[in-house]
């Protein structure tokens, strides 16, 4: 454990319902909460796979499922577990309750910036009301017959 | 041809009379049962009392079986007497049968325990068919039942009633459930099984009397206590039929004695089953039973055989979700022996293995039986263990994968009510090029007594032919194994209303993402809409009414009934639209409008000001009706089928669906709208309208059957309904409703619908008027969310530098 990591008060335990996740924004990162009714864990709010919205998902005992593509998360070693891919993997955080606060456990070296930029940056962006790209012409008309 | 005459048309009998027919034919045998049905597998009684199989589907031979074999059948005679020097039985209904040789399989009648009013109405037995019915007669929702025995079929039989939607206890006179096959710690793990289940169980109850005038009311114990009941079952063990071998003069001393060749004192007369007594043991489960019949039959057909040995006695609960399994001896401290043991209270896990030097003499397994033919396996073959002796309760993993059937030699005994062997399961595949387990079970009955050996089989099936069918069954998932219809059944009469109390009585304590979305389906359709939803077991979508899109922003589409918007409207749509800087604004194939992109915190302001209702685009619910301009505007409309259209997604909008339902309505047969290939569609013609179903245009295309044809619209919305409402019951989550139809048939839904009798349309209209009442615009939840954080990030309550 990097000895400089700090505890940061999230939020009160029934803010986060029973078997399911939320997410918060701890130093510009995404992190997924979730309550499993014996405890708390923490993960990267970001499935390996497609970077889908982990706190979203349906909580299946230790671990979470990807609303996105259905991948399995084990949210104790952020490991995939199904397909089970241990190159995919998210980072986990420690975590804690104190007089009925979640408390968690950041890095503190770790300054990270967003990590989602797809998830909010359209809302900076001016409103473009057709967002196709054009469709590339036949290359050769000669190939079609 | 010598005589043989049967007594007894029960498993035992049978049994035996089967494999006498397997040597050349030496006996006329004429077979006398006094009940008057075919004979059944009675160890799947409380199977039909649970509701889990009906009496047919229990029946072991047809009367075409009697038939070809040449066996005189005489049902519903009881024989009375037996003359050993005339060599006849008699029979009650005053006929005498002359025998060279007597099989003697009278089985055995439950004992009733001394207790005054065992005679009054409402008192039971169970132990036939007859008592199964008469039981399933008297249960019903609500019904206060006592059990007396809580033995094994005892607990199946208070199982089953509880199932049918009684309210049960068990009264049991020792100090623990199944003292013959548990210790009292494995008493105590089943006991907090079945009370989880609901079944209230009370010990060292030693029950006096039965109450009531004539019917019984209730029941009262020593201590002067009384528990009330609408009626009791007496289900406190057996007694050996043995009236018989007295009249014939045969030793008699709890059972019919015989001896190792299953002869009696008379040697041509023979006895098998319940009624024996072998070696100063009686038996009363169905695999001993098997092995005397095929010793008898070795005999009397003057075939020399080692003869019987004896059975070591295995028993396993047949109650879904309650594994106990027993065999060999329980001794609870003999010395000399050798207890190893594991316990995880919090799982109901109890496993008791009972060693003598160090050989396995005795197996207790509560809450997980998986095991259990690794350890009758290690019993029968009498193995020494010293070996595995740190791997008994866990084996080694990788190097052990349990009992491998592919590792046991072929004369392994797979089938152990049966007495099948690996090896003839083998040739039976192999000869007779079966590919089913179905085939299987009919070639060589493996399986088909208490079933537990039905994964070997499949495994054996798979082995030998690559790609062999699995048996069919519609689980939901591997979570719950139990299929759907079975398990709304069982929703229903156990009066369970959350997800996770299906999963933790039925399942696995856990789901997963596939199963919690079906049980949350279910509880919503069995209960109306009336029970208490649990949003953590739905899919994100419904937890926050909008559909997630691949970058975790959601769509959202309002309900535009039928289509027809306005002005005011299409402004708001418009005004939110620029206000939330909603990247798409898409015209849909339902002639709806979608809004996509919107983050999760908006959704609730959004609702607000677009002020219309939800249009479910993200859930498995009712969709949208699509319609054309019908008689409004259209030349050719010959329905107003704009109304009847808008009046449809009224009347159905709000409510959940197995699978997503899509509508239409048109106005005339050039069908603009679509309306054939629709779950539901009305097809407007010159007086009068059809209504199709199971149409689809997606994944799959078909095209929608013919419900009925009716005059009026309402009609027409009416019989729509009736098929909403049947579809939202039977069908499988996530099964549409063109799956649905092909599978029921579209001959059985109109008979079950539109020409069902009067009461059954009823109760299909009152519960959608139920579920209707119950439901409401998803959306109003945007003013008043279910938990605090549902469409809000948390903030950390201390901000960190960085």
């Amino acid at each position: 454990m990097n000895p400089e990591a700090t505890w940061v008060r999230i939020t009160a335990c029934e803010n986060i319902p029973l078997r399911e996740g939320r997410v918060t924004t701890v130093r510009g990162r995404q992190i997924a909460i979730f309550n499993l009714g014996d405890r708390f864990l923490a993960v990267d709010n970001r499935c390996p796979h497609r970077g889908g919205p982990l706190s979203e998902g349906i909580v299946s005992g230790t671990s979470v499922v990807c609303p996105l593509h259905a991948w399995k998360i084990d949210l104790s070693t952020g490991a995939a577990a199904n397909p089970a891919s241990p190159a995919a993997c998210i980072a986990t955080f420690p975590i804690r309750i104190a007089d009925g606060i979640v408390e968690l456990q950041i890095p503190s070296d770790e300054i990270e910036q967003d990590r989602s930029p797809e998830n909010c940056a359209h809302r900076d962006r001016p409103i473009r009301w057709v967002q196709r790209k054009p469709i590339a012409p036949l290359s050769a008309p000669s190939e079609v017959l | 041809m010598e005589k043989l005459v049967v007594v007894g048309n029960g498993m035992a009998g049978i049994g035996c009379v089967e494999q006498i027919l397997k040597y050349a034919k030496k006996f006329e045998i004429t077979l006398f049962g006094d009940e008057t049905h075919l004979n059944y597998n009675r160890i799947l009684l409380s199977s039909v009392l649970a509701g889990e199989k009906s009496a047919e589907e229990i029946v072991l031979n047809s009367l075409e079986w009697y038939e070809k074999n040449e066996i005189k059948l005489r049902l519903g005679v009881r024989i009375v007497n037996v003359d050993p020097a005339q060599k006849t039985v008699l029979g009650d209904d005053g006929s005498v049968t002359p025998f060279d040789k007597l099989l003697l399989a009278m089985g055995s009648t439950p004992l009733i325990p001394p207790m005054e009013g065992t005679s009054k109405k409402g008192v039971y037995v169970f132990r036939n068919l007859d008592d199964t019915r008469a039981l399933l007669d008297c249960s019903r929702t609500g019904a206060k039942a006592v059990v007396i025995g809580g033995g094994l079929l005892g607990l199946e039989a208070a199982r089953g009633l509880q199932v049918q939607g009684c309210d049960v206890t068990v009264v049991h006179l020792m100090d623990r459930l199944m003292e013959r096959q548990l210790d009292l710690t494995g008493g105590g793990y089943l006991k907090a099984k079945m009370e989880c289940m609901g079944v209230a169980v009370l010990l060292n109850r030693n029950t006096k009397a039965i109450l009531g005038e004539e019917k019984a009311s209730g029941v009262r114990f020593d201590d002067g206590s009384e528990l009330a009941a609408d009626f009791v079952v007496i289900a406190a063990g057996i007694r050996p039929n043995i009236e018989l071998g007295r009249k014939a003069g045969l030793s008699v001393h709890r059972g019919i004695v015989v001896n190792d060749q299953m002869e009696t004192s008379n040697p041509d007369i023979f006895a098998v089953g319940e009624c024996v007594e072998h070696n100063g043991v009686c038996y009363g489960l169905v695999a001993p039973l098997l092995e005397q019949g095929k010793v008898v039959a070795a005999t009397i057909t003057g075939h020399p055989t080692p003869g019987y040995q004896g059975t070591v006695p295995a028993a396993k609960l047949k109650i879904m979700g309650v594994d106990v399994f027993s065999a060999g001896e329980i001794g609870e401290t003999t010395p000399g022996y050798d207890i190893v043991r594991f316990e995880d209270p919090a799982l109901g896990i109890y496993k008791r293995l009972t060693l003598k030097d160090n050989r396995l003499a005795g197996v207790i397994l509560v809450g997980d039986a998986s095991e259990s033919h690794r350890y009758m396996d290690w019993l029968q073959s009498k193995q020494d263990l010293t070996e595995m002796r740190r791997h008994l309760l866990f084996p080694q993993p990788a190097a052990d994968t349990g009992f491998d059937v592919a590792a046991v030699p072929d004369s392994r005994v797979i089938c152990g009510c049966h007495g099948i062997s690996k090896g003839a399961i083998i040739r039976a595949i192999q000869e007779k090029s079966l590919s089913t387990l179905g085939q299987v079970k009919e070639c060589t009955r493996a399986s088909t007594g208490c079933g537990s050996c039905t994964d070997l089989c499949q495994q054996l099936l798979n082995a030998i032919v690559p790609g062999a069918q699995e048996e069919k069954k519609k689980f939901i998932c591997r979570c719950v194994p139990i299929s759907e219809d079975r398990l709304r059944e069982i929703v229903r009469s156990q009066r369970i209303r959350s997800v996770q109390e299906v999963l933790d009585i039925y399942g696995n304590g856990v789901g997963c993402e596939a199963c919690k979305p079906a049980l949350s389906y279910m509880m919503d359709v069995v209960w109306c809409g009336e029970h208490n939803e649990d949003r953590s077991a739905r899919f994100v979508n419904d937890r926050v009414h909008a559909n997630i899109q691949k970058d975790g922003t959601f769509s959202v589409v309002p309900r535009i009934r039928g289509g027809v918007t306005s002005p005011e409207e299409l402004r708001r749509i418009a005004d939110v639209a620029e206000k939330y800087r909603v990247p798409m604004l898409k015209i849909t194939g339902s002639q709806r409008i979608d809004l996509l992109g919107v983050q999760k915190a908006d959704l609730p302001k959004i609702w607000a000001e677009l002020g219309m209702p939800s249009g479910q685009a993200y859930t498995k619910g009712v969709r949208m009706v699509k319609t054309c301009v019908g008689t409004d505007f259209c030349r050719f409309g010959v329905q107003d089928s704009t109304s009847a259209g808008i009046e449809m997604e009224r009347r159905f909008e709000n409510l959940f669906t197995p699978h997503k339902l899509k509508m239409a309505a048109v106005g005339c047969p050039r069908n603009c709208a679509e309306a054939t290939v629709k779950d539901i569609g009305l097809i407007g013609q010159e007086g009068s309208w059809q209504i199709v179903v199971g149409g689809a245009a997606g994944k799959k295309v078909r095209k929608a059957d013919l419900l009925v044809t009716v005059e009026s619209a309402e009609e027409a919305l009416q019989a729509a309904a009736l098929f909403f409402q049947y579809y939202r019951e039977n069908a499988n989550y996530l099964e549409r409703t063109y799956d649905f139809v092909e599978r029921v048939s579209i001959e059985r839904v109109r008979r079950e619908t539109v020409y069902a009798p009067l009461a059954v349309q009823q109760g299909l209209r009152e519960r959608l008027r139920k579920s209707k009442a119950a439901s409401r615009d998803a959306w109003l939840e945007g003013d008043e969310p279910r938990h605090p954080t549902q469409f809000v990030q948390i903030e950390p309550m201390e901000r960190l530098a960085g």
